[in-house]
């Protein structure tokens, strides 16, 4: 009994470290990413100096921040402008437990399933922690007592309210068509053919819903550089600035994983193995993220809003209508 | 005590003594921080208890989307933050109140004699509480979904004042 707990705590705890260690490596290496196709795409090379390729730049960036000075200026509520870098990164790092990797495997005779916790809300799971993230970036913009800041922070908060409602409600046709809140239970459903391709309109609305979650370009206004300086983080330096960077970085992978298992089938995939499937559908979606950022402007913040409610909830409401419609009918 | 009993206390004690820190803060957005920290609580206690899904809603709604609006809201006053507690004199009324208010509630619940029977232990899966929800209660969902429904259009009414309805009249829009 004691060993049986001792070895499940142990994996669990390889678990854990194989997860932080690819959402942090990811992350890491998506700055990189971001920045070389940013280059190409204005016709430049990108970093290329540290490492051959530029492979050791994201290296030097992070020594460069844990070596700057961590300035905390007066005026702040020092608990809350400590705490709410954090508060960002580590909501994006959570959700990562409960992505899965793969099929349950088997292991000396023991079942080890690729993901670190299996939950029948795990769906929601993953909303709440998205939605917990919005703190981070709202208390860090109302402590700094900078009104660059404090309006990041309230557009920023408005935003994300906004945009989550239709996030979800994205969601609403996958888990009709999936019968389960359960992520392994959703890959499991797309067997044959992925949501991307039964359920297209629910595909459009996340993308462009979880872009606005994740506060890139075209929907940046919380940071929007020619107006607010740099918005929510202006009076953020050092590593804690850069806490805010990784949580946005995370969350692009995270984004990218959870497409692949809401829409894009998970594992599943032919002639190659699981995880390279996996793999190639997370890393597209942060390539196409990049893509969109190098293409568009900036929406203004009316349009933003009128996006969120006048066209993206009426719509995923209409599309649940229609699934629901579908569904009883076949 | 099982491992699960003892979370269920350990969640309980950390909701109550960020209940008692939310109603006593000088600084409003330390109120809200607190009452985030109660929903998470709740949200923990219910999953121990065995119903993951009203506990994920439970921090999805209230600390997710409930009390985001309450900083929202602080933010946009820009109220000038105190520190520290409020004088034990402006929550002395209130709080005897709620005191008594939960004695009477235990006194009920003790006088009930089935609240005694001990329930077996049961997990409530999301089919289940949907069923429940939505077979079972329908009418009662449908009557606050409606109740809520008035209530916005009333707050749009309130909200829009004379020179909106003078626009919205004359066939323009409200900005």
């Amino acid at each position: 009994m004691t060993v049986e707990l001792l070895i499940g705590a142990g994996v669990m705890l390889v678990k854990m470290a194989v997860a932080l260690a690819v959402a942090l490596g990811l992350a890491a290496y998506m700055i990189l990413l971001e920045r070389k196709l940013l280059g190409r795409f204005q016709v430049r090379y990108g970093p290329n100096r540290v490492g051959y390729f530029g492979l050791l730049q994201p290296l030097a960036d992070g020594l460069k921040m844990l070596l700057k000075e961590d300035i905390i200026p007066d005026g702040v509520d020092r608990r809350i402008f400590l705490v709410a870098p954090a508060v960002v990164a580590g909501m994006a790092l959570l959700a990562f437990m409960l992505v899965p990797f793969g099929e349950t495997l088997t292991i000396l005779g023991h079942a080890v399933p690729q993901v670190i916790v299996r939950t029948n809300v795990g769906l929601l799971l993953v909303l709440a922690l998205s939605s917990l993230a919005v703190y981070g970036l709202a208390l860090g913009a109302w402590t700094s007592d900078n009104k660059y800041s404090l309006l990041g922070g309230i557009r920023g908060a408005a935003q994300m309210i906004s945009y989550e409602l239709a996030l979800g409600l994205s969601l609403v046709p996958v888990v009709m068509r999936a019968r389960s809140l359960d992520l392994s239970d959703i890959v499991a459903a797309q067997s044959g053919l992925p949501f991307a391709v039964t359920e297209p309109f629910a595909f459009i609305l996340f993308i462009i819903a979880a872009l606005a979650e994740t506060k890139r370009i075209p929907f940046d206004l919380p940071e929007a550089e020619n107006e607010l300086q740099a918005g929510f983080h202006t009076e953020y330096s050092g590593m804690r600035f850069a806490l805010f960077f990784v949580g946005e970085y995370v969350n692009m992978v995270l984004l990218g994983a959870l497409i692949a298992v809401f829409f894009l089938g998970g594992w599943h995939g032919p002639v190659l193995p699981p995880i390279v499937w996996l793999g190639i559908k997370v890393l597209a979606v942060p390539v196409f993220l990049i893509w969109t950022r190098a293409s568009l402007p900036r929406l203004r913040y009316d349009q933003l809003m009128a996006l969120g409610w006048k066209v993206l909830v009426p719509l995923a409401l209409v599309n649940v209508l229609v699934t629901g419609a579908i569904l009883v009918a076949a | 005590m099982t491992p699960l009993g003892a979370l269920f206390y350990l969640f309980a004690a950390l909701g109550l003594g960020a209940a008692v820190l939310t109603a006593t803060r000088r600084n409003p957005v330390h109120a809200v921080c607190c009452a985030v920290a109660v929903f998470l609580s709740v949200g923990a206690m219910l999953a121990v208890l065995g119903a993951p899904l009203p506990g994920v809603l439970t921090v999805v709604v209230y600390a997710g989307a409930i009390m985001v609006l309450f900083l929202f809201v602080i933010m946009l006053l820009g109220l000038p933050a105190g520190d520290g507690a409020l004088p034990p004199g402006r929550f002395l009324v209130p709080a005897t109140l709620a005191a008594a208010t939960l004695v009477a509630l235990f006194a009920l619940i003790g006088a009930d004699p089935t609240a005694k029977t001990v329930l077996p232990a049961a997990m409530a899966g999301p089919a289940a509480v949907g069923t429940i929800l939505f077979d079972k209660y329908w009418l009662a969902v449908e009557a606050v979904s409606i109740l809520l429904f008035a209530a916005l259009a009333a707050v749009m009414l309130l909200g829009r004042g004379k020179t909106g309805r003078k626009i919205a009249a004359a066939g323009g829009r409200a900005a």
